[in-house]
C-alpha cells in the first residue's frame, strides 16, 4: 500500500488532525510460510494435488488474522476457480462475490479483485485475490463457474472499471448507463458531481445498450 | 394501435409505447399480431416491488418469457463515504444500508473492525449478549415486515396489520435501549454504545410472552389458508443447485432443505452458547420460505429468553472494551432535547480534567488507528449471509468497505424463479426473497 505523507489524505486543505507532518510507511502483506495452520495447509495441499501448475499460478499465499488469501495470476484465475469448485476435497461451491480495491500506488497492479469463496461441504472459507493494471484492466469472468458472480462482476466493473472478459452482459449496474468514470477508484472525488435527471434525454431503443 | 400509443420507427421495426389508457383495446390489438413482443416495465415505483426495484418483463400472453431487474435507484455511495470518515463513524453509514435490519449491518461491520484490531476476544460478554438480543429482536421486526408486506402484496390485509402491530412493540425496545427506532448505530467497534437502561430485561421478558401469543394469531391466518396456499405453493421454485450456483442464502436456501445458518455453522458473538433450531422446508417455493420465516420468529424468541437469563447474571458488567484508546469516552444520556452526552461526562471533561477533554476530542475527531490488512466477517442476517469486507491501510479511516449483501445476491435469482411462470407470481416470488433495496444498491 501507499507511502503516505500527512494523515487522513488531507492535502492542500486544512489538516483535521494536527498530524500533517507524520509519514506512514507502505504496507504489503507478507507471504506466509508452511505450516499455515488451521485447515489452510489442507486446502493448499489439495489444490496443489488437483492443480499441477500450482506454483506457476499462485503468486503469494497470505495468512492474516485467521484468513487465507491466495494471490493468483489472472491468466490462471479461471482454471484455479474451476478446480476449487470441482475437486471433491476442496468443493468451494459458493462464490460470495467480487469486491474491487484500488491501490493507486501499487504500480501495474492498481486494481485488485477479491473473491470470497465458501465451501458448505467442508465448512471452510478462503479468499482469492487477483490484481490487474489500470491500463489493462482485463480479468476472466467467473460467471461460468459461479453464476452468482454475474451482478458482482458488473458492480466491480461499474465502480472500478475492471473488465471481466466473457461476462454475458457487462454493463453498469448501480450507476446510470451513461455515467463517466469509476466512482470507487481512489482518484475519483467524493461528491461535487452535478447530477441531472430532469431534462436528460433518453436514447431511442435501438441506440440503447443491448442485452444479450 | 396508433390511436392510443405513440409509435417510433427503429432498426428493429415499429415500437409502440403504451403508458395507460384502454387496456382492453390494447390487449385485443396485441392479440391480433402474434409475432409481436410485449415488454412490460414494472416499477421502479410499484407498490409490490419492495422499494425502487424495476422489473422488465417480456411476456407471451400472461406468461413471462424473460425477466430482468433494473437496480441502482437507491445507490447512495455508502461504501465510498465510509472511506472519508473514522472507523467509528462508519457504523452510522452502514446501518443505513439494510434499513429493515440495521443491527446486522452494524454487527458485521464491527466484528470486522474488531478482527482487524485483534480485539475479538476482548469484547465483553455482556456486550455480545446484548448484541445477540438486539439482533434477534431485529430478525423478528424484519421478518414481520417480510410476512406482513408479503401477504399484503398477495391481497391479504389483516396479516399486515397484525405484523406491524407486533413490529411496533419490537421497535419500542430499540427505542428504549438505543434511543432510536431504526438506524441506531448502537453497536460500536469494541462493544455497544451504552448499557441497557434499567428495567429492560423485565420488559423484554413480558414482551416475549406477548409476542409468542400474537405470532400464533398471525400464523393461523396464513398457514392452511387455501387462497394463500394457491398463491404460494410451487410458485417461485428454486432448488438447491440453483441456490448454490447463484450464491443464494438465508430462508430461500433453507427452503430447499439445506440447514445452512451461519449462527450454527460458523458461530459469532457467542451463538454457539444458545439453544435454537435451524428451520428448513423442502418445498423450494414461496410457501416454504414464508413458513420458515414464521417459525424462525419462535426460535428468535427462544434465543432472547436465553439472553435475558445471561443478562441477569452479567448485571453491571462492562459493555465496551477496556482499552480507552478504542472505547469512546462518553456515556450517553437522555436529555430534554433528545439523546446526547451525559451531563456527568460533560462536567468531568469541561470542569475537572483537561486530559479527559483532550482524549475525548482526539478520539472523536481523529479516531483510532487500525492495523493494515483485510478481513471478511459474515453474519446471518434475516435475508442470508451479510458479509463485510474491510481493508485498512493502517490509518484512522477505512481504506475500503465493501458489503456483500444478501439482497443483492438473492435478487439475481428472480429471473430463475419467474421465467416461465405467470406475471402474478412475480409479486409472490420477489416478496419471498424479501429484498431491501437499500441493501441491494447501498
Amino acid at each position: 500500500m501507499s507511502e503516505q505523507k500527512g494523515m487522513f489524505g488531507a492535502s492542500g486543505t486544512g489538516d483535521t488532525s494536527g498530524y500533517g507532518g507524520l509519514e506512514r510507511s507502505s504496507y504489503s502483506p507478507t507471504s506466509a510460510s508452511r505450516p499455515y495452520g488451521s485447515y489452510f495447509d489442507d486446502v493448499a495441499d489439495e489444490l496443489e494435488k488437483a492443480f499441477p501448475e500450482f506454483s506457476d499460478a499462485i503468486e503469494k499465499v497470505v495468512v492474516d488474522r485467521g484468513e487465507l488469501t491466495l494471490h493468483i495470476k489472472r491468466d490462471r484465475l479461471f482454471e484455479v476457480a474451476k478446480t476449487l469448485r470441482d475437486t471433491e476435497t476442496l468443493r468451494f461451491e459458493v462464490c460470495l462475490g467480487v469486491s474491487g480495491v484500488h491501490y493507486p500506488s501499487d504500480k501495474d497492479r492498481e486494481l485488485h479483485a477479491v473473491y470470497e469463496l465458501l465451501s458448505m461441504t467442508h465448512n471452510r472459507r478462503i479468499r482469492l485475490e487477483v490484481s490487474v493494471s489500470e491500463s489493462d484492466p482485463h480479468l476472466p469472468s467467473l460467471v461460468e463457474v459461479w453464476a452468482g458472480t454475474n451482478w458482482h462482476e458488473r458492480e466491480a466493473y461499474d465502480m472500478f472499471g475492471i473488465i471481466f472478459d466473457g461476462h454475458p452482459a457487462l454493463t453498469r449496474i448501480l450507476m446510470p448507463d451513461d455515467w463517466q468514470g469509476y466512482p470507487q477508484r481512489k482518484d475519483y472525488p467524493l461528491g461535487g458531481i452535478p447530477v441531472e435527471y430532469i431534462g436528460a434525454t433518453v436514447p431511442a431503443p435501438d441506440n440503447r445498450r443491448s442485452y444479450r | 394501435m396508433s390511436t392510443f400509443a405513440s409509435s417510433r420507427e427503429t432498426t428493429e421495426g415499429t415500437i409502440y409505447s403504451v403508458t395507460g389508457g384502454d387496456w382492453d383495446q390494447v390487449a385485443s390489438e396485441i392479440g391480433s399480431a402474434k409475432e409481436e413482443r410485449v415488454v412490460v416495465n414494472m416499477g421502479p415505483q410499484h407498490p409490490s416491488t419492495h422499494g425502487v426495484l424495476r422489473l422488465m418483463l417480456e411476456l407471451e400472453g400472461e406468461t413471462i418469457t424473460e425477466m430482468r431487474c433494473g437496480i441502482g435507484y437507491l445507490h447512495t455511495g455508502i461504501e465510498k463515504n465510509t472511506e472519508f470518515r473514522t472507523w467509528t463513524q462508519g457504523v452510522t453509514f452502514v446501518t443505513r444500508m439494510d434499513y429493515l435490519s440495521p443491527l446486522f449491518n452494524e454487527t458485521a461491520y464491527c466484528l470486522g473492525v474488531e478482527k482487524l484490531l485483534g480485539i475479538t476476544n476482548d469484547v465483553p460478554e455482556r456486550a455480545s449478549v446484548i448484541r445477540v438480543m438486539m439482533m434477534e429482536f431485529n430478525r423478528i421486526s424484519s421478518h414481520m415486515v417480510a410476512l406482513g408486506t408479503g401477504a399484503l402484496e398477495l391481497g391479504a390485509i389483516t396479516p399486515m396489520f397484525f405484523a406491524f402491530r407486533e413490529r411496533e412493540k419490537v421497535l419500542d425496545v430499540f427505542e428504549k435501549v438505543s434511543g432510536l427506532r431504526m438506524n441506531m448505530a448502537y453497536i460500536r467497534p469494541g462493544g455497544v454504545a451504552q448499557d441497557l437502561p434499567e428495567g429492560t430485561v423485565s420488559h423484554v421478558r413480558e414482551l416475549v410472552k406477548d409476542l409468542r401469543k400474537n405470532f400464533k394469531d398471525n400464523a393461523n391466518l396464513l398457514i392452511g389458508n387455501s387462497i394463500w396456499i394457491k398463491r404460494t405453493k410451487d410458485v417461485g421454485y428454486l432448488d438447491l443447485a440453483g441456490c448454490i450456483t447463484l450464491g443464494v442464502t438465508g430462508p430461500v436456501l433453507r427452503s430447499t432443505g439445506m440447514p445452512w445458518d451461519l449462527r450454527k455453522t460458523q458461530p459469532y458473538c457467542g451463538y454457539e452458547n444458545y439453544d435454537f433450531d435451524v428451520i428448513t422446508a423442502d418445498t423450494c417455493d414461496v410457501y416454504g420460505r414464508f413458513l420458515i420465516r414464521m417459525q424462525e420468529l419462535e426460535q428468535s424468541l427462544r434465543i432472547i429468553e436465553q439472553c435475558c437469563d445471561k443478562l441477569d447474571q452479567l448485571d453491571g458488567a462492562p459493555v465496551m472494551v477496556a482499552d480507552k484508546k478504542i472505547a469512546w469516552p462518553a456515556q450517553l444520556a437522555l436529555g430534554g432535547d433528545g439523546l446526547g452526552n451525559s451531563l456527568d461526562h460533560i462536567r468531568q471533561i469541561m470542569g475537572t480534567s483537561m486530559e479527559s477533554l483532550i482524549h475525548h476530542f482526539k478520539i472523536v475527531t481523529e479516531g483510532f488507528r487500525v492495523p493494515a490488512g483485510q478481513v471478511y466477517t459474515p453474519v446471518e442476517s434475516p435475508r442470508g449471509e451479510l458479509g463485510a469486507h474491510l481493508v485498512s491501510d493502517g490509518g484512522t479511516r477505512p481504506y475500503r468497505v465493501h458489503f456483500r449483501t444478501p439482497s443483492f445476491s438473492n435478487l439475481q435469482s428472480t429471473s430463475a424463479m419467474c421465467e416461465g411462470s405467470l406475471i402474478a407470481d412475480v409479486v409472490a416470488a420477489v416478496a419471498s426473497i424479501d429484498p431491501v433495496m437499500g441493501d441491494v444498491d447501498r
